[in-house]
């Protein structure tokens, strides 16, 4: 399972911190972490399957339903 | 299983079924023809980007075939003790959970309007009605001063138009937000060129096929080529009369949102009136795109647990959380903070109401919800202080 981020839609609500913090951070200035790793679309390397049913919240609870899983 | 109502909340509980285990057959039957979508963009970003259907489509954890979506279906009536649920098509459909996802539809004014009528914006289709008669238009009037009349002012100013929006309130959001904290905004969106019309209510609206001016109980006239009525809501519960519920405001739920009596039939979204027991046991309901996400999967997981094994359902406990976009301001609203509304009790925590900052809102000095303009980084800290307070 990777996650994939398109930064695009997504406007930092960072709701999906809340549901998925192992993995969504926001930084210092409230902007999503991954967009200092990507410009277009973030794309997570391989996730552990126990993360499954957080990621699935932040997938659902995205506002901007910027967050794909992919498996 | 039935899920009436294809849209936010309906989508989630159906997805939650189905990812609890529930291997029984499960059929989410919604009145418009699309596949659900995101409302929050219609009024935002949708309408300024000119955003096609397939911007806002919801996503879904389930796969294609795991239940059936039927669409453009409207659900005439349930009849609870029976099981069944009759369709508009005449035909009808047996179950054993129920979950009501029905949402909520346009007020309308009863005043004069014009025999070409005027808009609202609920729907994909409104947007698409609204689009389609943006052309020659100058001058808009938005009746109504909430979250959707303001920020359907904010993006027509951004696509050009010359707003005005008439209200009775002396503040926009006045309700949810207080009057310090609504000023504020009214001001910032009268540093872009947007006009309030005040503590006046609108008594007629003039025109032919299109409106050309609205008239208010002061005597005063607002010329306009448009006329979008954003007056708040009413609960599509009618296909749910006649089993004996309380219907008054939605539909009355328990704190696990169930409905009284009915202990696999639940509620989900903005028609589903529940105590919050995080504040206190009032059933109330709560107009949020994120209680319809957490509400759905509650109930889609509860429902299952139910049927499968007649374990306890859990309480449904949520923190509620809102925004807004107006211009280049983020609202961002935590807890309940409409709950208060004596002036004394809402006050800064942090920042300046004319830049960003952070309100307070007490009740019998406690904290009972938080909202920030702005302060992004700061999101996080309040949630977590407004969680700690609520216990
Ligand atoms: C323009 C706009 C902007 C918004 N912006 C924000 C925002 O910025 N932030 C925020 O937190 N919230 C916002 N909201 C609120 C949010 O969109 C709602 O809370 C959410 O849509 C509720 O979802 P729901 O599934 O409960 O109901 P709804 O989305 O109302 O869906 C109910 C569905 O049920 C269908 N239905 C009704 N009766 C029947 C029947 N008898 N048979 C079959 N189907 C039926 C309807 O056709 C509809 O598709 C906004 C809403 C609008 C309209
Ligand atoms: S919830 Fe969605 S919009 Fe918000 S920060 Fe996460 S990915 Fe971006």
């Amino acid at each position: 399972m990777k996650v994939v981020v398109d930064l695009n839609k997504c406007s930092d609500h960072g709701q999906c911190v809340y549901s998925a913090p192992e993995i969504f951070s926001l930084d210092d200035r409230g902007e999503l972490s991954f967009r200092a790793l990507a410009k277009d679309v973030y794309r997570s390397g391989e996730l552990d399957e126990s993360l499954r049913d957080s990621v699935e919240e932040a997938a659902d609870i995205c506002p901007m339903q910027a967050i794909e899983i992919e498996d | 299983m039935v899920v009436v109502g294809a849209s936010l909340g309906g989508l989630r509980a159906a997805d939650a079924l189905v990812r609890a285990g529930y291997d029984g057959e499960v059929t989410l039957i919604g009145e418009e023809p699309h596949y659900p979508y995101n409302r929050p963009p219609l009024s935002k970003e949708a309408l300024v980007a000119e955003h096609d259907f397939e911007k806002i489509r919801l996503r879904s954890s389930a796969k294609a075939d795991a239940y059936r979506v039927m669409l453009g279906t409207r659900v005439e009536r349930v009849d609870l003790s029976r099981g069944e649920l009759y369709l508009a098509d005449g035909s009808s459909r047996g179950f054993d959970g129920l979950i009501a996802a029905s949402g909520l539809r346009s007020r309308a004014l009863g005043i004069p309007k014009p025999p070409g009528g005027i808009l609202s914006l609920r729907s994909y289709d409104d947007l698409l009605s609204l689009r389609a008669q943006l052309g020659g238009v100058t001058k808009v009037v938005i009746i109504g001063a909430g979250f959707i009349g303001c920020e359907l002012a904010a993006s027509l100013t951004t696509l050009g138009l010359q707003v005005t929006v008439i209200a009775p309130e002396e503040v926009p959001m006045l309700r949810p937000l207080g009057h310090d904290l609504g000023a504020a905004i009214q001001h910032r969106h009268e540093r872009h060129g947007v006009h309030f019309a005040l503590e006046r209510l609108p008594v007629a609206i003039e025109g032919g096929l299109r409106p050309s001016a609205v008239i208010c109980d002061d005597g005063s006239r607002y010329e306009a080529q448009l006329v979008i009525e954003a007056v708040g809501s009413t609960t599509n519960v009618e296909w749910l009369q006649d089993n004996g519920l309380d219907l008054t405001d939605g539909v009355a739920c328990n704190e696990k949102l169930q409905f009284a009596g009915h202990p696999n039939c639940f509620a989900v979204g903005d028609i589903a009136r529940f105590p919050n027991l995080l504040f206190d046991g009032v059933a109330r309901r709560v107009e949020h795109w994120g209680i319809a996400v957490d509400s759905g999967r509650h109930a889609g997981k509860a429902l299952a647990s139910v049927l499968r094994s007649n374990e306890p359902v859990q309480e449904f406990r949520p923190m509620p959380a809102f925004w807004s976009d107006q211009f280049d301001l983020r609202i961002q609203s935590f807890g309940m903070p409409g709950l208060v509304q004596d002036s004394a009790s809402i006050r800064v925590i942090e920042g300046d109401l004319a830049d960003e900052v952070a309100v307070g809102y007490y009740r019998e000095e406690i904290l009972v919800g938080v909202v920030l303009l702005g302060m992004a980084q700061s999101h996080n800290k309040y949630r977590k202080i407004l969680a700690d307070n609520l216990g």
